[in-house]
């Protein structure tokens, strides 16, 4: 036997244990997978962990609920997160009630009728909306939106509409408002919204619309009719998934709502504030160690809140997907 | 989908051929206003397009880009500390999320069934949906409150885990349309498992690979939420001051890692906060470059899908 052949058929010992390198990659690939699990564990143990004096200091429903008591002041350490929550839920229920027909409409539009020459542009710049950062949102929206579009509609809106709660007051001169919030927040979940509701739509059977025309449906009640009930478990999932967007969309709301944390107003046309403008407004200068740890709590808020609406999401687009499977074709 | 006319023959009445034109009206009508809405979707990107264009375009110049800020109020000056900040903090978020992204979605397109993978795929999904400006508190809770100072460091880790979910979920979506058998040719060969998965498995899946990182790259470029806490901002952070100034390697590299940082967004959001037009004007200029870039990544990103379509088509 010579050295050579022998060195071939047994291998050193040090590269027996290792599996040629199989050993050390399988444990690199395992570490980076814990690492993608502790940071998302991480994110959440920030939040927790970094409101915990707040927390100890201020009971929940004291924090949360409306309260008569004081609002939020942070020279003064005391704090009350309704207005701030009650901004948050007006601006992202805008958003959505406007954002989710127009959604639905376009992604009829980009899976059902579009011309192919079409699709590919259009498809690319509906991408594109989703795209453009945020900051770029909120400079547009100080500079041409609020003064152009927000103002003279808020203007309407109070003068005709003024007897609804929501439309009461006036707008500020500048514009700067919960509905301008939401109005931009509009356009930002539009491409979210129209993604996924598209892709819901292109999954469905084609049998489902055969079958509808030759029972003598329009294009249009096959759509509505059936294709939209059809997938409306995803589109929801899709609504959903916006919303999430909407509540944690941060520095274009920073710049165009007001930031006023104390109002606790119904109505669209104040300034107000949200969960995230809040935080990226005030915790780079905060005031008290309670206010930074009172500040973190609005983000663990955020934090459960988006977590939940996530599920939610993603469970109902999941259950479209895994129906179309099972009962398709 | 095209409308399908029935034969009106003298079977219906006039009744019924009367709401048949109905119906079809409707449809008609219905289906022109989806494409409407599509067109009103798009009045958005357009006027801010142009209106970035317009408005920016006079602000760039030379100075726009090599020179550090002006004082307050005074013409002139650029935006040369947010340039060097915003590559920095990408360099550092590449380094940390490309890796860590590729190797978990090989885990994960792999053992698509194991605990661990399913478990990957989940916490992907959670971090696409946690809002930035909870990334930036996770960044100043991790390293900014430990080390005592805002950091290009602190900001480049918040960024990579923003571009980790789009690169996870691109990389699995490629490698799990790479054809089985090219693996196990590569097994079949003699080559280990981690030299099939680099040398044969990943190539293969290059492209699409390719694009998710200028993806993630364009998301996280634009972010800001993220950097408020955790770079702060720095009107004389600068990159080649430290390397010019001769210092040991590293002092050079804790000048530039470890202390307060400056980015395009961040440049952006303050200065449009301040009540000097010219610095208002840097804004709008900054927000050209941020416009360019990040939507020249996208375009570039399609185009090498589109370029691999086009190479898959012909084998």
């Amino acid at each position: 036997m010579t050295p050579a052949s022998f060195e071939l058929s047994q291998p050193s010992k040090l590269r027996r244990v290792l599996r040629h390198g199989d050993l050390p990659w399988s444990v690199i690939l395992i570490g980076m997978c814990l690492i993608v699990l502790l940071v998302m564990l991480g994110l959440g143990w920030s939040v927790w962990s970094g409101s915990a004096d707040s927390r100890a200091a201020i009971n929940s429903a004291q924090f949360l609920l409306p309260s008569g008591a004081g609002s939020w002041n942070p020279v003064s350490d005391v704090y009350n997160a309704w207005p701030i929550i009650l901004g948050t839920l007006q601006t992202a229920l805008v958003a959505i009630v406007l954002a989710t027909p127009l959604a639905v409409f376009i992604a009829i539009f980009l899976a059902e009728l579009c011309p192919d020459a079409l699709r590919q542009p259009l498809n690319f710049m509906v991408e594109m909306l989703a795209a453009v950062p945020s900051v770029v949102y909120g400079l547009w929206g100080i500079f041409v939106f609020l003064p152009v579009v927000v103002r003279p509609v808020g203007q309407f809106l109070g003068t005709y509409f003024g007897w609804l709660p929501m439309f009461s007051g006036t707008i500020p001169a500048s514009g700067t408002s919960r509905l301008a919030a939401g109005l931009i927040l509009t356009i930002m979940i539009l491409p979210t919204i129209t993604a996924v509701t598209r892709d819901v739509l292109r999954a469905i059977p084609r049998a489902q619309r055969e079958a509808s025309s030759a029972l003598g449906a329009t294009p249009w009640e096959t759509i509505s009719q059936v294709l939209l009930p059809f997938g409306v478990s995803g589109i929801l999932g899709a609504v959903i998934l916006g919303l999430g967007r909407a509540l944690g969309e941060t520095m274009a709301v920073t710049m165009v709502i007001g930031n006023n944390t104390v109002e606790a107003s119904g109505s669209l046309l104040r300034p107000g504030a949200t969960l995230a403008s809040v935080i990226a407004n005030e915790f780079a200068e905060a005031v008290t160690p309670l206010h930074s740890s009172t500040l973190i709590r609005l983000g663990l808020v955020l934090f459960i809140m988006t977590l939940f609406l996530n599920f939610v999401a993603r469970f109902l687009v999941w259950r479209v997907s895994r129906s179309f499977v099972t009962e398709g074709r | 989908m095209t409308a399908v006319s029935l034969p009106i023959t003298a079977a219906f009445s006039n009744e019924e051929t009367a709401r048949y034109r109905r119906r079809r009206l409707v449809s008609r009508v219905m289906l022109s206003l989806t494409g409407l809405v599509t067109l009103l979707a798009l009045i958005p990107l357009v006027w801010i397009v142009f209106y970035v264009l317009k408005t920016g375009l006079p602000a760039l110049s030379l100075e726009f880009f090599t020179q550090m800020p002006a004082a307050l109020g005074q013409k002139g000056g650029g935006v040369r500390n947010a340039i060097a900040g915003t590559f920095v903090v990408t360099l550092i978020a590449m380094i940390i999320s490309i890796p860590i992204g590729i190797l978990a979605a090989f885990y994960a397109a792999c053992n698509p069934n194991t605990p661990l993978g399913i478990a990957v795929r989940f916490g992907t999904d959670v971090l696409s949906g946690v809002p930035s400006i909870i990334v930036g508190l996770f960044g100043y809770a991790l390293l900014v409150k430990p080390m005592g100072t805002y950091s290009a460091l602190a900001g480049g880790v918040a960024i990579s885990i923003i571009m980790l979910p789009t690169i996870i979920r691109t990389t699995e979506e490629m490698l799990k349309l790479v054809p089985g058998s090219l693996r196990e040719a590569g097994l079949g060969l003699g080559a280990p498992e981690w030299r099939s998965s680099l040398q044969v498995v990943l190539p293969a899946a290059m492209a699409g690979v390719v694009t998710g990182i200028i993806l993630a790259i364009a998301r996280g470029v634009g972010e800001t939420a993220p950097l408020l806490f955790t770079i702060l901002g720095n009107d004389r952070y600068s990159v080649l001051g430290p390397i010019q100034a001769n210092l040991p390697p590293a002092q050079t590299l804790s000048r530039i890692l470890l202390e307060p940082a400056d980015t395009l967004t961040l440049t952006m959001y303050k200065y449009s906060q301040q009540p000097f037009p010219e610095r208002v004007l840097q804004a709008w200029g900054v927000a050209l470059v941020l416009m360019a870039f990040v939507l020249g990544l996208n375009m570039l990103a399609r185009a090498i899908v589109g370029w691999r379509q086009k190479k898959m088509g012909k084998l």
